[in-house]
Order: structure tokens, then sequence, then C-alpha cells
């Protein structure tokens, strides 16, 4: 089998998930399309076990987090096909106050802790997660703390504390 | 084996006992806790705990100019801090789209292999260490030594190296430090040799590392394994080939693999891997002679800083400098994946830009991280001094996996 080019990727893709899909982009050389948690599950599905997409390579899972936007969560899959060494960028975005998401390790084992970390700082819900506690902080935790409105600590500037200048 | 019943701690029925394998065990080369169930020599089930030394990159990174952001990745795989370095480097130079010059990327590509050969020679030396062989280690670590005297030479560091700048170096290098990697190449090739002697035929290391571990592809795929540990496999995937960056597409080597994924064959390929990096110098140490001289960095002032005599006495500099370090230059709004082959498997940058000064938010994709999780699953049933191996041919990084 030869390998695809990108063209055809995109169009595999955008004829099977025309509707549930946005608009594909390709910022520096990485297709990039949006979808809905309802449709997530069926996409990766179809990308992993296609005969001539074959992503069967999953290179990560991440979250982001836009306090601005109604569904302010996002989580970002990078797969990548090695056989046609086409990488692509799966996003979905959640409401913030309940994210709840499919989990992908029923296709990936490895998505156990990539799921992990990004429940761990983001509070994301990976429905049917195996073990999904934290895995980085610690246990007794009560935040997410990469969501934007926990500011960042800074400790090693004790020196510039106000009461140092009588104020 | 994985049929025991599982009794809790109390019940005078239970016949496994709970061993702690580390935080701070010598045999396990870092911070790494493994919670294991043991049934007389063997693991029955284990737990792996870790998060011990988290210093929060990528929050801090959020708040961080992009050149203050080089220092962070140093401490993720400091075994081989540059190529770190350097994937950052170029993280940002393709959000910027600076092109560097071919010198730049020749002087980066020896650089990055100087770094994997340490990174390498340091988990072989200690697979060494862990089975019973203490002569092979001290024989590297010298030669690692030399890899950090050309690293001083370059930057003035040497294990956190915070080597190269956006754009390119810092400087350019100088004249001893080409002699002291020409000098490497020729004195390290016969240790190397004499290294492998002692070990690749060795009829004990064989007993102690073949079959240990062994992985399929199709589950190393599955468990998202990248670098030796997965070429160990007989996977030949390899960032450098498949997307190559800083040039290595001008480069002639291979890809050394293995097949059956034990901890025999991840020392083999990691061996002929320093092989093949001595070759890449090589070939890079000629490039460089027909390119053209003193040029070590891209000409791009918006980004790149002025040398300091020229900001106090040229109005130009001086602007360029105040702009760069007040971050009032603005950046294009839009994200970028970057991969580089770090020493142990693909290194990503997720990079999510909204125009500032700093990233909007950062991921690592550590490669120490996403490999380690078949740790505890692919322990159950060994012995325990086939976990110590395992682990070290590993070559989990306690900084990468906690970043």
């Amino acid at each position: 089998m030869g390998k695809l080019s990108k063209q055809i990727i995109l169009q595999k893709i955008t004829s099977r998930f025309g509707e549930q899909i946005s608009v594909p982009t390709d910022p520096f050389g990485l297709l990039t399309f949006e979808t809905s948690k309802d449709n997530i599950r069926e996409i990766l599905t179809f990308l992993k076990e296609d005969k001539e997409l074959q992503f069967n390579y999953l290179t990560d899972i991440t979250g982001i987090h836009y306090p601005e936007n109604e569904l302010g969560i996002g989580v970002i899959y990078h797969l990548h096909s090695l056989i046609n060494n086409v990488r692509v960028r799966i996003k979905v975005f959640l409401n913030t106050e309940n994210p709840v998401i499919p989990t992908a390790t029923t296709l990936w084992q490895g998505a156990n802790w990539m799921e992990r970390e990004t429940y761990d700082f983001f509070g994301i819900n990976f429905e049917g997660h195996p073990n999904l506690v934290r895995i980085l902080n610690v246990d007794d935790m009560t935040v997410f703390p990469m969501r934007r409105e926990y500011p960042l600590e800074d400790p090693n500037r004790v020196d510039k504390k106000d009461y140092f200048f009588g104020r | 084996m994985n049929n025991h019943p599982v009794f809790t701690d109390n019940d005078p029925q239970k016949e496994t006992i709970t061993l702690n394998l580390g935080p701070t065990h010598p045999a396990t080369h870092g911070v790494f806790q493994n919670v294991l169930e043991m049934d007389g020599e063997r693991i029955v089930s284990g737990v792996s705990t870790i998060g011990y030394i988290h210093r929060a990159f990528e929050k801090i990174a959020e708040h961080r100019p992009f050149y203050q952001i080089t220092p962070l990745t140093d401490r993720m795989n400091y075994c081989s801090s540059p190529i770190n370095n350097m994937g950052w480097h170029m993280t940002v130079e393709k959000l910027l789209e600076i092109q560097t010059p071919k010198r730049v990327d020749y002087l980066r590509v020896i650089v990055m292999e100087l770094a994997r050969i340490s990174d390498h020679l340091i988990c072989n030396g200690i697979l060494g260490v862990d089975t019973g062989a203490f002569t092979g280690f001290l024989w590297l670590m010298e030669e690692r030594e030399h890899i950090y005297e050309i690293y001083e030479e370059i930057c003035g560091a040497r294990l956190t190296t915070n080597v190269g700048r956006i754009g390119g170096f810092e400087r350019d290098f100088n004249d001893i430090a080409f002699a002291k990697i020409k000098q490497f190449l020729v004195k390290f090739p016969p240790i190397l040799k004499e290294f492998e002697k002692l070990f690749n035929r060795n009829r004990i290391f064989i007993e102690r590392t073949s079959g240990v571990g062994a992985v399929d592809p199709e589950t190393a795929l599955n468990y998202s394994w990248s670098g030796p540990i997965l070429r160990a496999t007989g996977v030949d995937y390899d960032v450098r080939v498949n997307e190559p960056y800083s040039s290595y597409e001008d480069f002639d080597f291979d890809i050394p693999v293995g097949n059956t994924g034990d901890v025999y064959d991840r020392y083999i390929v990691r061996n002929e891997e320093i092989w093949q990096s001595l070759r890449i110098i090589e070939q890079a140490l000629q490039k460089i002679e027909k390119e053209p001289k003193g040029v070590f960095h891209a000409d791009v002032p918006e980004f790149y800083l002025p040398p300091k005599e020229e900001v106090y006495n040229n109005m130009e500099a001086l602007i360029y400098h105040f702009k760069i370090v007040m971050g009032e230059i603005d950046t294009p709004k839009t994200e970028v994946y970057h991969a580089v082959e770090g020493g142990n498997g693909e290194l990503g940058f997720y990079l999510v830009n909204d125009g500032g000064r700093s990233p909007y938010r950062l991921h690592f994709r550590r490669p120490s991280f996403i490999n380690y999780q078949m740790y505890a699953p692919m322990s159950a049933g060994m012995l325990l001094s086939d976990a110590i191996i395992n682990m070290s041919s590993l070559n989990v990084i306690a900084g990468e996996l906690d970043a």
C-alpha cells in the first residue's frame, strides 16, 4: 500500500464526517479540526481502524482553558499515522462547569496516563477511564491548577513584599 | 501469577507482601516509587506513583517570555538537555517562521548528537551496573565527561546547558570547541568498542538481559512508546527521518532496529545509535567547512538579542533590545506542534500562542512520561531483579517524567 497524501486523507475524513467536524485548517502543515464530544469516539475509532488511514499512534492528549468562552475547556488529541507519516490534531470543546468526554483508553492503552494528567490539571472527566485519579499533583488537592483562574504564585520573590518597604 | 486472590493488608490469609520500591531506592536512579505486591521474588502486581519532583513547568511557562522558557526545558531530560533546548528554539522558530542558516543547523546537529551520545552512555553504563558489571560504567563516564567539556566550551555550562537562543546560538563555537569535538571523534570509538567487547557477547550479561521485558510492536505502539525502546521492538520510527528538522535530511545515517524489544535489544539499539551519531557528527563537521564562517544565528533582529556593546552605542540595537526585553513585538496567533527525537523518544512541544510575549498554553509531550506507564503492567510476573534492569533500560528520567 502506497503512502496517502494529506489531501486524500483530508478528503476521506471530510466525506465521512462532513457535518460532524469543523472546516479543517492546516497550521504549519498539521491537519486540525474541531468536533463535538458526541462524535469524538466514532472519529477516533475510524481514524485508528481505517485500513488506509491507519492513525494508529496516539501522540498526545492535552487540555486547554479559555475562560471567556462558553465551551471553555478544550481537549486536544494529536494522532500520527506512522505509515503515511501524517499527523492530525483534533479538538473538542466542553462545558467549563461539567467537562465530560468519553475516554480513549478503549482504543489506546497509552491514553491512560495522558488522560489522568489532563484530568489532574484541567478537571476533565474522561468517562469510562479505568482509574481517573490525580497523577502529578498531591492527592488531596482540591483545584485544577492549569485553569486560568489560578494565578501563578511566585515564591521566589519574597524580597519584593510590601512590608519590607514599610508600606 | 495474575490469578492470585487479593486480600486486604490485615487479612491473615494474605500471602503476598507489599514492597515499596523507591521513591529513593539506589536501584531506581531517581525518584520513582513503585508499590509492588510480591510473591517471594516474583512481582504479582505493581502501582507506579509519580510526581515527586513535579515543578509545574507548563504553568510557569505561561508566565515567561519565550526566551526564558529555555532553562525550564533544561530541567526535563537533564541527561540530554541540549536536545530539549533546541527542540524548544525550533518550536518558536517554526511559530515565527524564522529560517536558520545551514551552518546553524549543522552546529545544532553536532550538539544534539553529542547529547544523544551522552544520554545513551548513561543508560547503557547504568544497565551494566544493574547487571553487576561496574567497569563499563566507569569506562563510559570518562567519555561523558569529555562531552560535558565540549558543552562547557560552547556555552559555559555542563548539565543544564541553556545552550542556544531563538534563531541560533548566543556565540560561535571557538577553535578549542572544534578541536575537542575532533579529539572526541578520534578517542571515543576505541573506548566504545572496548565497552562493547565487555558486554555484547558476555554470557552473564546476555543471560541477565535477553528475554527480559520483551514487548511486541503492537503493544508498544498501543502504549505510544517512542525512541530507542520502540525501535528495539522493530518499529523504525525516528522523528529525525520522519519529519526532519534542523537539516537532518542532509545526513546519511541508519536507524537501528531490534526485533524482540527486550532489554538486550534496547542495549544493542542504543549502542548502535551512538555509532550513527558519531557518523552524523563527522558529516556535520565536513559540511560546516563548506559553509560561510562565523554565521551562528539567523538574521532576525526582532527576536535575536543584539550584542551588548552595540546596545550601548547603536540606536537600532538599543531599540531592538528594548522591544525584545519588554515584549513589544507581535507574534502570530496560532498553534504549532514541533517534535524532536530526544534521548528517550519523541519530545514534542505543543504551543498555543495568543500573540503575546509568552505562550497561552505550552504542553510538553515528554517521552519518559508516556513510556513509563507500561512499567507497572509489564512488571507483573517478573522477578524483582529483572524489573530493576527493565527500569534502567527504559531510561526514565525523573525530571522528564514529572515536568
